[in-house]
């Protein structure tokens, strides 16, 4: 298992690196860390694994989520070039911390026994109450990471007691042996029904579905505005990619049992994560909104589990982690201009949609990237966000639940009105804005995801038959 | 749910029914979320999560031995060291927020709001 083991050496050694008098190599040696493990993790392309002791298990699928995770934390990483500036700021701390977190991830993706699920997203989480906290005079971030912190214990304990009820029912925490005994159908002991159901609480508070999601609101939006671009794509895909292998091989055999349960929740989550999303006045708390209602759509097709569930949660993270990456780095720059100008007063954020107001046409790059994301995460054809949606709705339409797929249209529509908000800002009302200087390396990496997001609408078979 | 090999598992413990030990620990997890949901200072509430994580631990240590299965009693190992690393990061931000408010009431903590 490659990459885990090179992201922990490498984690190390980016420590060391600090210890230089130059900041200037952190980002480069990061960046470069994340492009090995990105070519190395493909070596085992084709087979499967079992590493470990049979812990975790690596496949085609997994090796394709581990790219989207480390491919996100890439473009995330290169947008992060605001540390060197901050004397307050510690980079050599951050990357280091970013590449543990990506250890994690990695074990949520491939796990096989339920230990290492446990520990991946204990890994994974315990480094993002670090980052979420890393603006360390500032009350709202120190409130977001003191509330992410306990909330995201108490749900590791609600996740392991049911994982101790499975070992109690199945007498095995490992995929294979949980699978076999729910697949026996007479005699599943009530254990096995509790524990599974802790257990769901537990993961679906971590990629934040509704009635789970009263933490994001406040974390996205105290948390540095790296740090929450990174939160909401790279613990996002890694949750549902466990989530994902976790109810495909172990639970199949109950699939009556869980999927109204999961359906209920897919309603609510989109629901409340779009209608609370239209009210908002802050652009990050607005994200925050817009990705829990995306958890909503990525759970459709789980709660519609079937042969084409895997390509559209595939599609669907890449599209939505693309598309978020760029809006939040537009949003970085378009927030630290006016922090520059005005005196922001505690309280006042600077990342309202007034912010966005004739961004565009002083700034037409910067404009046109975040019209792209926006399109996108609202589905509107020709960008990648469309076909995401289009392959979700089709698994629930194959399932027959025609009543999520009615609530999940509907719901897409009001998206459309809080996702035009920042465009109408941007193009239609005036404003003083003006240019924003954008670093070259910055250019690239905002017009690489408008790149991918539009050539991925145009040609959304690129990604098919590839696993 | 039956002990499958008798000889290995001490005659003390089969005594007690695992329908007790799965009480006990139900219980001392359900004390654990009240004492999470009702009560305002910071510390508390970290006490409270870790009397959770102690009654899986105790859950896990009664199903292991019922089945002379180690796998539980591995588990637990992990339980213990994760939960160390999330005790020291944990109060760490406590203390982060003490030296800036002087409090560790989460009531206080009231900026973030819709």
């Amino acid at each position: 298992m490659l990459p885990i083991i090179l992201l922990s050496v490498f984690g190390i050694a980016l420590l060391f690196l600090g210890f230089m008098k130059s900041k200037a190599i952190l980002l480069p040696a990061t960046l470069l860390f994340l492009l090995v493990t990105l070519a190395v993790n493909f070596l085992d392309w084709n087979k499967t694994y079992l590493y470990f002791n049979d812990m975790l298990r690596v496949n085609n699928l997994a090796m394709v989520f581990i790219a989207i995770v480390l491919g996100s934390a890439f473009l995330v990483v290169a947008l992060s070039g605001s540390f060197i500036e901050n004397d307050e700021a510690q980079p050599a701390e951050y990357y280091g911390i970013i590449l543990f977190s990506l250890v994690g991830a990695v074990m949520m993706i491939a796990f096989e026994n339920l230990i290492m699920l446990f520990v991946g997203v204990e890994i994974l989480s315990v480094a993002m109450y670090v980052l979420t906290g890393s603006d360390k005079r500032n009350l709202r971030s120190n409130e977001a990471a003191l509330k992410y912190f306990l909330m995201g214990a108490f749900t590791t304990g609600i996740m392991l007691f049911g994982m101790a009820l499975l070992y109690g029912a199945t007498g095995s925490f490992t995929l294979a042996g949980i699978g076999g005994y729910a697949a026996s159908q007479q005699g599943l002991s009530l254990l096995l029904y509790v524990g599974l159901l802790m257990l769901l609480i537990g993961l679906l508070f971590k990629v934040s579905a509704a009635p789970f999601h009263f933490w994001t609101p406040d974390v996205y939006d105290g948390a540095p505005t790296i740090f929450t671009a990174f939160m909401s794509t790279v613990v996002k895909t890694a949750g549902f990619a466990a989530l994902f292998r976790l109810l495909s091989v172990s639970f199949v055999g109950v699939y009556n049992f869980w999927w109204t349960i999961l359906a209920i929740i897919t309603a609510v989550t989109l629901i409340i994560g779009n209608l609370t999303a239209a009210y908002q006045n802050s652009f990050k708390r607005m994200m925050a909104y817009s990705s829990i209602s995306h958890a909503g759509y990525l759970l459709i097709g789980l709660a519609a589990l079937g042969a084409q569930t895997k390509q559209a949660i595939v599609f669907y993270s890449l599209a939505y982690s693309v598309a978020t990456i760029s809006a939040f780095g537009v949003l970085l720059l378009v927030a630290q201009q006016k922090n520059t100008q005005t005196i922001s007063k505690e309280g006042i954020s600077t990342e309202n949609f007034d912010a966005f107001n004739g961004l565009a046409r002083q700034n037409p790059l910067l404009g046109f990237a975040m019209t792209v994301s926006m399109l996108s995460l609202a589905g509107i054809p020709l960008t990648a966000g469309f076909w995401g949606k289009f392959y979700m709705f089709s698994t629930a339409v194959e399932r027959g639940q025609i009543w999520l797929l009615v609530v999940a249209v509907l719901m897409s529509a009001v998206g459309i009105y809080y996702y035009f908000r920042v465009i109408i800002a941007m193009y239609f009302r005036d404003g003083a804005a003006e240019p924003i200087r954008v670093a070259p390396f910055y250019k690239y990496v905002l017009l690489a995801a408008t790149i991918l997001t539009l050539g991925l609408g145009v040609a959304p078979g690129l990604l098919q038959g590839l696993f | 749910m039956q002990p499958t090999q008798d000889v290995l598992i001490p005659e003390v413990i089969q005594q007690i029914p695992l329908t007790y030990y799965l009480i006990l620990s139900t219980s001392l997890f359900v004390i654990g979320i009240i004492g999470v949901l009702t009560r305002r200072n910071a510390i508390i509430i970290f006490m409270s999560i870790e009397l959770m994580l102690n009654a899986v631990n105790l859950l896990l240590i009664a199903f292991s031995s019922y089945r002379s299965d180690s796998a539980g009693q591995v588990f637990v190992f992990f339980i213990m060291a994760v939960a160390a690393a999330e005790v020291s990061v944990g109060l760490a931000i406590i203390v982060m927020i003490y030296r800036n408010t002087r409090s560790i009431d989460v009531g206080l903590l009231n900026k973030l709001k819709w």
